[in-house]
């Protein structure tokens, strides 16, 4: 039958740069993408907690001890800081400055490794076992939910700062760095409800 | 101008994958993955059919000792397991992966690698299935597998761990292709294709795309929960320390009710293409039709609910979603109407793909009918867990969603092969599948208004409900034998067709500019787009744009509402890394059903594959880091 349809150039797209930066970067909406299948698991986990917690006739239940506030305190200070270099790399990456990504993302890798103590001592902390009723279970879950957020972006940044010491770095590598220190701060928005769902919840009962 | 045969050679190079084995393994070509994904689908949606005509059979005379008990709940578990979780979702996401590229004139997906991850995980799922049930560990508490029942005190063993985590594997690769497919959609339309010029099929499977991304996340959730209550001893569900197991019906349902409309709502698409093609003319309300779909997305999160009117929940939340779950039948109406005034006031032609668009309308509203009907809370206390449901259920899933995909797949059939299958064969098996499903299921809402429980092994003689229990099987044998019509159909004419051109049917979107079966780069030029129907435009040659790399595997990427150009996108070739990453989650996600430990332990082989996927192809630095200047 038909054959393909013939074409009329009506012109030229070559003159178009070859990478971009921020939402107009393609990697930007996966990135985004990601950050809302997260979020939501975070909003629905939360809503799981207040579900048990309206069912509940006492919250925490009879016996079981307040989560502790001293580690969670150190760490929600901690990461609320890590803003501050954080936001730093993203204006290096948005710059374009080359020796600011580098040691930006290096420090963030190591940021976030230390972040781990006072996280450790946080589940330490929480004065309960997972297995003890569901207010432990849902209280594990969401820091568990967390911390491997926090694991897999530190990971991420390893990785990225390694390769901007070993590799080029060009607009998308620039871009890269962008998204990576994008997803930190969604790390840092999700921890705020959660730390008030699991350490001042229980207590304004 | 025709294409200069050097450019399409030069586009060939670029594109085409690596000969043989090692091509098949590391492909990130969308159309292959997508009909590895379409194939896949197919055979598992023929075996689950057997096992439904195997129920069939057993339920075709009372008090049948042919099954056991155990073996008719592992064949319905398996069953309504395999059509939702591995046959429908995948096949709807399959079909934006194939086509979604195409209609926008693109040469891939946005992440191509992700593309073949998705796939290669959802087989993983497949198998963890289906091997388990040949080793004889069958989930068999349904599709949905409530605790305490599903619970470590009352399933021990393994069925309920392999049901939960065939859940993982698959949400992880339609949450994977759903990010795709939106990004997709949003970011690499062609010039002039702005957000009010996108064709209807590609809102639907952009809306669908962004419901999975809301409403998957819960079931992974709370598969996860349930596993760990049975591995960890978690008390998330146990209602002696604590937990709550009407909280799994929430979370699975705030995912089950969307869930239904993430397969409703790609059928919408396809009709919409199929019916504005063979109108000859503009869909009849196209604003209408988008707003439907942005409607029913939003509205079928409210509805969860309605899934357990029978839990006992307080009398103002049952009468709340009862006038919700009515209110989804408007935009679904408006929808009707729409196609139904396209068809009426076009020059209509009625080829088998559009046969099949009249068997949805007819099916559907039937379904829609008795969907109402189950909104009601006060009647759905009489009806729940009946053969009302049963055929509730399947009139909207097959009547909804497996029509409009039959059409679909006869319509682009000739697209992905080069042929077209054969007329004759296609009706006969039209009115075998769409008779012998009317002939099937009808009977079983009158079965389900009599009182017959779903779920069911057997059933007392005197009950009189023998009778419409052979015709329902006898319906679903003329059925299936339909649905084997049209695979030999399919097969056949893959091989014997009537060669079928670019455009056998005059299609108004642009996967019909270029050949068939597409080549490896889809279309030589990026084509410049000035309406809802870029193809009808009296013949002409289609305004195009040069100058995206011929050479090197680049894309184009626009804005997301004027889809103006922005830059040229470097694209991902073949990769053995996805399938690497995919095994190694895949043994991440079978070992935690034994220990936890597999988690942190299985963590460091997928990040030591994704490391592999992402490693750099651009040289190495070549100043040294501490003299990095600015
Ligand atoms: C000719 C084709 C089909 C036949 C004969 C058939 C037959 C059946 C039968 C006999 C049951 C068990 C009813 C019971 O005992 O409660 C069932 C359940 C079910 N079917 Fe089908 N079916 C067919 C196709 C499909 C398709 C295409 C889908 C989905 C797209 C589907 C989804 C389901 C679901 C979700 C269940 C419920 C399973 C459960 O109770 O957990 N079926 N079907
Ligand atoms: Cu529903």
């Amino acid at each position: 039958m038909t054959g393909t349809r013939e074409f009329a150039i009506v012109g030229t797209l070559s003159d178009l740069p070859s990478s971009a930066s921020g939402p107009r970067h393609l990697v930007w909406w996966g990135n985004i993408g990601f950050m809302v299948i997260e979020g939501t698991g975070f909003v629905l986990a939360a809503a799981a907690y207040l579900y048990l917690m309206t069912q509940a006739s006492a919250w925490p239940p009879k016996g079981d001890p307040l989560p502790g506030l001293l580690w969670s305190g150190i760490f929600t200070a901690g990461l609320l800081l890590s803003e501050i270099p954080n936001l730093w790399v993203l204006r290096c990456a948005r710059a374009k400055n080359l020796a600011g990504v580098r040691w930006g993302t290096a420090a963030m890798a190591v940021i976030a490794l230390a972040l781990f103590v006072p996280r450790g001592f946080e589940f330490a902390h929480l004065g309960l076992p997972w297995h003890q009723d569901a207010y432990g279970s849902v209280v594990w879950l969401l820091l568990v939910l967390h911390t491997v957020h926090v694991v897999t972006d530190w990971g991420d940044t390893v990785v990225l700062g390694a390769w901007l010491f070993t590799h080029e770095v060009g607009d998308d590598q620039f871009a890269d760095v962008e998204d990576n220190s994008n997803y930190w701060t969604f790390v840092v928005l999700c921890w705020l409800p959660v730390y008030l769902l699991i350490y001042w919840a229980p207590r304004a009962l | 101008m025709k294409p200069d045969p050097s450019l399409l050679e030069q586009l060939d190079r670029t594109w085409r994958d690596p000969p043989g084995l090692w091509g098949f393994l590391t492909t990130v070509d969308h159309k292959r993955i997508a009909a590895r994904y379409i194939v896949t689908a197919l055979l598992l949606m023929f075996l689950a059919g057997m096992l439904a005509l195997d129920m069939r059979w057993q339920l075709s005379v009372p008090e049948n000792t042919r099954m056991t008990p155990q073996l008719f709940n592992e064949s319905f578990s398996l069953h309504g397991s395999t059509m939702l979780f591995l046959v429908s979702v995948p096949l709807m996401e399959a079909m934006a992966f194939w086509l979604v590229p195409l209609m926008l004139g693109a040469r891939n997906m946005a992440f191509p690698r992700l593309g073949a991850f998705s796939f290669w995980l959802y087989f993983g799922g497949v198998l963890t299935l289906w091997v388990a049930h040949a080793i004889d560990i069958t989930p068999d508490l349904g599709w949905f597998e409530y605790p305490p029942l599903s619970g470590p005190a009352y399933s021990p063993g393994h069925r309920a761990d392999i049901w939960a985590q065939m859940i993982t594997f698959t949400e992880v690769a339609a949450l994977a292709a759903s990010v795709n497919v939106a990004a997709t959609i949003l970011k690499m339309r062609p010039p002039g294709m702005t957000l009010a010029r996108m064709p209807v099929f590609l809102w639907a499977m952009l809306i669908a795309s962004i419901m999975t991304m809301f409403s998957m996340p819960a079931v992974m959730l709370v598969t996860s929960m349930l596993i760990a209550d049975r591995l960890v001893s978690t008390q998330f569900f146990s209602v002696a320390a604590g937990g709550d197991a009407v909280l799994f019906q929430h979370l699975f349902w705030f995912f089950g009710h969307p869930e239904v409309y993430i397969i409703f709502v790609p059928a919408t698409g396809f009709v919409s293409s199929i019916v504005e093609t063979f109108s000859r003319r503009v869909l009849y309300g196209h604003s209408v039709l988008v707003l439907a779909i942005l409607s029913i997305g939003a509205l079928a999160f409210g509805l969860w609910v309605h899934h357990m009117f029978a839990v006992g929940l307080p009398r103002l939340g049952n009468d709340f979603y009862t006038a919700a779950s009515m209110a989804i039948a408007v935009p679904a109406g408006l929808q009707i109407f729409c196609w139904l005034a396209t068809i009426g006031t076009g020059r209509t032609w009625f080829p088998t793909p559009m046969l099949w668009i009249l068997g949805f309308v007819a099916t559907f509203v039937i379904g829609g009918l008795s969907g109402v009907m189950t909104a009601s809370a006060a009647l759905d206390l009489q009806l729940t867990d009946t053969y009302f449901i049963v055929a509730h259920l399947h009139y909207v899933l097959i009547g909804g969603a497996i029509f409009p995909l039959f059409g679909a797949f006869c319509y682009w059939y000739p697209k992905a092969t080069g042929r077209l299958m054969s007329e004759r064969w296609g009706k006969v098996a039209f009115v075998l599948i769409v008779g012998g499903f009317n002939l099937g299921f009808f009977p079983m809402h009158l079965l389900g208004l009599e009182g017959m429980p779903r779920r069911v092994y057997t059933y007392p003689a005197h009950m009189g409900w023998d009778m419409l229990n052979q015709i329902a099987t006898a319906g679903s044998a003329i059925a299936v034998t339909g649905g084997l019509v049209f695979a030999a159909n399919a097969l056949c004419s893959y091989w014997r067709g009537k060669p079928s051109g670019a455009d056998p049917w005059g299609g108004s979107t642009l996967e019909w500019a270029t050949a068939s079966p597409p080549p490896a780069y889809n279309i030589p030029f990026t084509p410049r787009v000035d309406s809802l129907t870029p193809m009808w435009n009296g013949g002409a040659p289609l305004p195009a744009l040069d100058g995206i790399a011929i050479d090197t595997r680049e894309v184009l990427v626009s804005s997301v509402t004027d889809a103006q150009p922005l830059y040229r996108q470097k694209s991902a070739g073949p990769s053995i890394w996805p399938l690497v990453a995919a095994l190694a989650v895949s043994a991440m996600f079978i070992a935690s059903i034994f220990t936890p430990w597999a988690i942190p332990i299985g963590a460091l082989p997928i990040g030591a594959a994704l490391t592999g996927w992402f490693w750099p192809n651009r040289p190495r630095a070549k100043i040294g880091a501490l003299e990095a200047a600015p």
